[in-house]
């Protein structure tokens, strides 16, 4: 069921500057050349009926009830496949065409169940429209004919259903499933009156490949496909556009609402990052929200062992305060600090680390990037001259080559994976870099040219070893580079790449790709038209987490793959607002728009506006704090929608950190794993609960919209204004619109910003500035952000997690597609029946050697720790090479990861940790710990309720 | 750190703070190693360690190196950049 408030005409628009002037029904109306006649129709405000058409799907013309009469065509041609010409005259309403339009209706209607005033589709269902608008008033062949009548109804998906007896077989779903999803789980099976649509091979929703991205439910024009929730709620009385709160894609939804209440998200149409598509998560798993695990009252507690209490929010807030200021007191004013989360709104984060900038008085600020995208900061900040990928995502469709290194799109990305896929499927050719054998690599109609199955850790030297066939090919882009970028520079790095050492062939022992591969890869990327880098946290999560970034936009600037449509450097950022959080100076060192704290101009203009003097050298990291915090030296830390506990490295190591600190202040729905130990708990609001922005990896700026009000009492960005208050730095925004104001004031990338022209526009991409007004969807045309482009020597320095007898394999970490990083919102709902644990994934040589069979428990130990999974035999991973995902906190996938890290940013170096995997029949030590520990923890909680009961 | 102490459960894998701050430092000049110009490669570590290491970090390598004795495990190009640092 389409949305409750657009309006669909009838196929997709057309581009394009020619124009062809038509006249229907006597209206004359000039539309772009190849429009359809029905579009062209309906933006001429004539409604043309029709069934299997929708402006979101290409024109399949199966339904006849578009049929039209045009001057001088034989016939009654469809509309939805008829382009317009010049001069056209169209009629869509005569008697004959009336009467074919009633026969079809009456056709549909004899097989279609007559429970129009209980379905749930009632009011929003295309085929009883249309029984009005042709004005059908009797079926006469009546209902006792063959008929599906009788069909089994699928329940199997936990957020919809298929009910095949309301099926009018349009192809509507198994098109949105092509199109749109590119999955191709649906089919039409059978031939004529025995024509059905099935999931695969004729199995149920949940059996089948479909991963559940609701294209198809929107595009049924009946109830076959409908949500559950709009079956046991009814239909939404009204819709407010908002933006989705995981991945880095930032889809737009219409939140559909009755009251406070969400009936469905449904993806907006005209939303510039999905175009009205979306995913099982963004689209279906909001359940979280509403969760009774949410904690909706302060609480606080002296020690980590005692029962919570819970207090007013003054008392909490007070206490807070009153227990960070104390502990500057006796320990210094640099013993606290602050994280802000990703997950927050840009307004939210902006406030947190001016709270601890302005009111700790110090820049011990940080944010999860720190442990997933802080080298693309770095390495492109150093290259091209601004932290940030270059394209937007629509640029894609202009790519001829796809060079996909260390991401996984179709599980961490899959609304612009699905993009990506129709790409490829239009021709671009696809380079794939992945130890593991990613659903990208082969997947309908799609099939990697290259995947070079490197070894983890070696991703430095596979590009130093594609810059080396580059430039020793002559396939350099000489004309741009000498006009583009530093020539010294480059020259260094041409004769650095230039070197034997950095062949394919000296290459491949280390790196395990075959030389001919990389040659053949290289190639194709340099001279196959326009090549696109897309990558994840594959690359950032290394060692040379920033050098790999730097060598990627080594290799643009080399094919002149930068600075235009089609091609560029794209980080596929992981969370919904990571890039807005770096972007709003979330960074020990950098103040909002990427300007170091030392800079004493910047820090001036952040002083005058702020009313303070303000610290010049740069403050602690994450892992900086775990180590201060270690030394006795770090004491306090108020953390907004952070889980550091499951999603940092070393876990012993950071709820070691926890515990030695005084007063930890969490502010987040759960009581996840960080909050067993703090000291203060400030529930938080989910994304629904409030006004905001969220910035996605193409630099998109997007309005979070209030919902319902917050649960807890308060929006993140007030809980921040209290604390701040408090701390005794004042604070008074009425609303977040006003702290984007004083962002835009005081960060020259943001000057064009504001809520008022994001309302306008729908959403900006920064820079939006005097010199791009509206934006910025490509950058560094003409010339880089730091002037000329720079390239930079990457030389390939191995991991010191080395491989041994002891632990003889390599364990590298990701995500998969219905659970979203460490779970706190997935877990909590029905998300869950397609991944209910994290399983050790592991090549079948690897496993017979050890005995290991499937779904056996397998103990995992690394120099940090040790844990046990259940075990997933999958030729997928190459030998030597075991995975993971580290959605369920009890798996302890970052006890095994250790505290390695990126040399310029110490982003963690999750990708490779050198393991022992053995058969197992019991819990891992640490496993059995941290089950006793949750356990206190919870009862603690529980008494906490008890005793607001009991009052 | 005793074990008691750590309420999450397990021992706390942990190095001396100093050594880690070697680690990080000889991380640091391994990235500037390929520099063909030694002084590009000593200027571009001290410039690193200047303006990503906190005050605190610098003072506690200092300290670790005066009592580590020897080059307490430095290598040589980070060693030399982290001399230009003057303490602030």
């Amino acid at each position: 069921m389409l949305s409750i408030v657009e309006k669909d005409l009838g196929t997709p628009a057309r581009a394009g500057t020619e124009l062809v002037t038509l006249t229907i029904d006597g209206k004359e109306i000039a539309v772009p050349a190849g429009t359809s006649v029905m579009r062209a129709a309906a933006l001429a405000d004539v409604q043309v009926p029709r069934l299997c058409a929708t402006d979101q799907l290409e024109a399949f013309g199966s339904c006849r009830l578009c049929l039209v009469q045009i001057e001088g065509m034989k016939g009654l041609p469809a509309s939805c496949t008829t382009p317009v010409a010049q001069g056209m005259k169209v009629s869509t309403q005569n008697k004959q065409i009336a009467d074919i339009r009633r026969g079809v209706m009456e056709l549909y209607i004899s097989d279609h169940p007559l429970d129009c005033l209980t379905c749930p589709a009632n009011g929003h269902c295309e085929l009883q429209d249309m029984a009005g608008v042709v004005g059908l008033r009797e079926v006469r062949y009546g209902y006792d004919g063959a008929n599906h009548l009788a069909a089994q109804k699928d329940e199997s998906n936990p957020y919809f259903t298929f009910d095949p007896s309301k099926c009018i077989v349009c192809s509507r779903c198994v098109r949105a499933c092509d199109e749109r999803q590119s999955t191709l789980a649906l089919t039409i099976q059978g031939r004529g009156f025995g024509s059905t649509v099935a999931a695969s091979q004729d199995v149920s929703f949940m059996d089948s490949e479909c991963v559940s991205c609701g294209a198809c439910v929107q595009a049924c024009p009946t109830a076959t496909l409908t949500e559950k929730s709009v079956i046991e709620k009814g239909q939404a009385e009204h819709s407010i556009i908002t933006t989705c709160a995981y991945c880095g894609v930032g889809c737009s939804f219409r939140a559909e609402m009755k009251g406070e209440e969400v009936v469905r998200m449904v993806p907006n149409m005209d939303g510039h990052a999905n175009h009205g598509h979306s995913c099982v998560k963004g689209r279906f798993a909001i359940g979280y929200a509403t969760h009774k695990d949410r904690i909706l009252k302060p609480m606080i507690r002296a020690k980590i062992s005692d029962p919570w209490r819970e207090v007013s929010w003054e008392e909490a807030i007070s206490h807070a305060a009153s227990e960070l200021k104390r502990i500057q007191a006796k320990y210094g004013r640099n013993s606290i600090g602050g994280i802000t989360s990703s997950r927050c709104t840009n307004e939210e984060t902006y406030l947190v680390q001016k709270l601890i900038r302005a009111g700790f008085g110090n820049n011990n600020v940080d944010t999860c990037a720190r442990v997933c995208h802080s080298p693309t900061g770095y390495g492109l900040k150093n290259t091209i001259g601004e932290s940030a990928g270059t394209q937007n995502f629509d640029s894609v469709m202009k790519a001829d080559v796809i060079f996909v290194i260390g991401a996984n799109p179709t599980d961490g990305h899959p609304v612009f994976a699905s993009m990506m896929k129709r790409r490829l499927r239009q021709g671009a050719k696809l380079i794939v870099a992945d130890p593991r054998r990613i659903d990208l690599v082969r997947t309908p109609h799609i099939d990697a040219v290259y995947h070079l199955k490197l070894r983890p850790g070696t991703n430095v030297a596979l590009l130093d070893s594609l810059a080396h066939v580059i430039v020793t090919e002559g396939l350099v882009k000489e004309d741009f580079v000498r006009a583009r970028c530093e020539l010294p520079a480059f020259e260094k790095w041409r004769d650095f790449v230039s070197e034997a050492r950095n062949s394919p062939e000296a290459m491949e022992s280390i790196t395990g790709v075959p030389a001919a591969m990389v040659r053949g890869a290289a190639r194709l990327y340099a001279t196959g038209g326009n090549g696109a880098i897309f990558y994840g946290l594959g690359v950032t999560e290394h060692s040379q987490g920033s050098t790999a970034v730097m060598g990627i936009a080594n290799l643009a600037m080399a094919t002149a793959n930068i600075g235009k449509e089609g091609v560029g450097v794209n980080p596929l950022r992981g969370q919904n607002n990571v890039q807005g959080s770096c972007d709003m100076g979330s960074f020990p060192h950098e103040f909002p728009g990427y300007r170091h704290v030392a800079d004493d101009a910047v820090r001036g203009s952040f002083e005058k506006d702020w009313g303070l003097e303000l610290q010049s050298e740069p403050g602690l990291r994450i892992p900086n704090m775990f180590e201060a915090a270690l030394d006795g030296e770090f004491k306090g830390l108020y953390l907004e929608g952070e889980d550091i506990a499951q999603s940092d490295p070393n876990t012993q190591h950071v709820t070691a950190a926890l515990t030695s600190m005084e007063c930890v202040v969490v502010q987040d729905l759960f009581l996840n794993e960080t909050p067993k130990f703090a000291h203060v708990f400030l529930p938080g609001s989910s994304f629904l609960e409030k006004d905001g922005t969220f910035t996605n990896a193409e630099r998109r700026i997007s309005l979070v919209r209030k919902t319902m009000k917050s649960k807890s009492g308060y929006a993140d960005w007030e809980i921040t204004q209290l604390l701040s208050n408090a701390m005794g730095f004042p604070m008074n925004y009425k609303h977040p619109s006003e702290i984007m104001d004083e962002i835009a004031r005081l960060t020259p990338t943001f000057t064009g910003v504001s809520f008022a022209r994001l309302e306008e526009m729908g959403s900006i991409q920064w820079p939006c500035n005097p010199e791009h007004p509206n934006g910025t969807p490509t950058m560094h045309v003409g010339q880089f952000v730091r002037g000329k482009g720079k390239f930079l020597v990457t030389e390939y320095v191995p991991t010191e997690e080395k491989v041994n007898a002891r632990y003889p394999l390599i364990l590298t970490t990701g995500r998969i597609l219905s659970q979203y990083n460490v779970g706190a919102q997935t877990r909590r709902t029905e998300n869950s029946q397609w991944h209910d644990e994290d399983r050790l994934e592991i090549h079948p040589h690897d496993a017979e050697e050890r005995g290991i069979e499937q779904d056996d428990w397998v103990g995992i130990a690394s120099r940090a720790g040790d844990t046990v999974l259940r075990a997933k035999v999958t030729d997928r991973m190459q030998p030597g090479v075991v995975y993971t995902t580290f959605h369920f906190p009890e798996s302890g996938a970052n006890v095994i990861t250790t505290d390695n890290s990126d040399w310029a940013t110490n982003c963690p170096e999750y990708k490779v940790t050198a393991v022992q995997v053995t058969r197992v029949n019991q819990p891992s030590e640490w496993q059995k710990r941290f089950r006793e520990f949750s356990e206190t923890q919870e009862e603690l909680l529980r008494q906490a309720d008890a005793t607001l009961a009991a009052k | 750190m005793s074990q008691a102490q750590n309420a999450g459960g397990g021992a706390a894998h942990r190095t001396d703070g100093g050594e880690q701050l070697v680690k990080m430092a000889n991380d640091i000049g391994r990235f500037f190693r390929a520099e063909p110009v030694r002084e590009d490669a000593v200027a571009g570590i001290a410039s690193h360690m200047g303006k990503y290491w906190t005050k605190r970090m610098r003072d506690k390598l200092r300290a670790y190196l005066a009592q580590a004795g020897a080059d307490g495990g430095l290598e040589e190009l980070p060693r030399e950049a982290f001399q230009r640092l003057e303490p602030r």
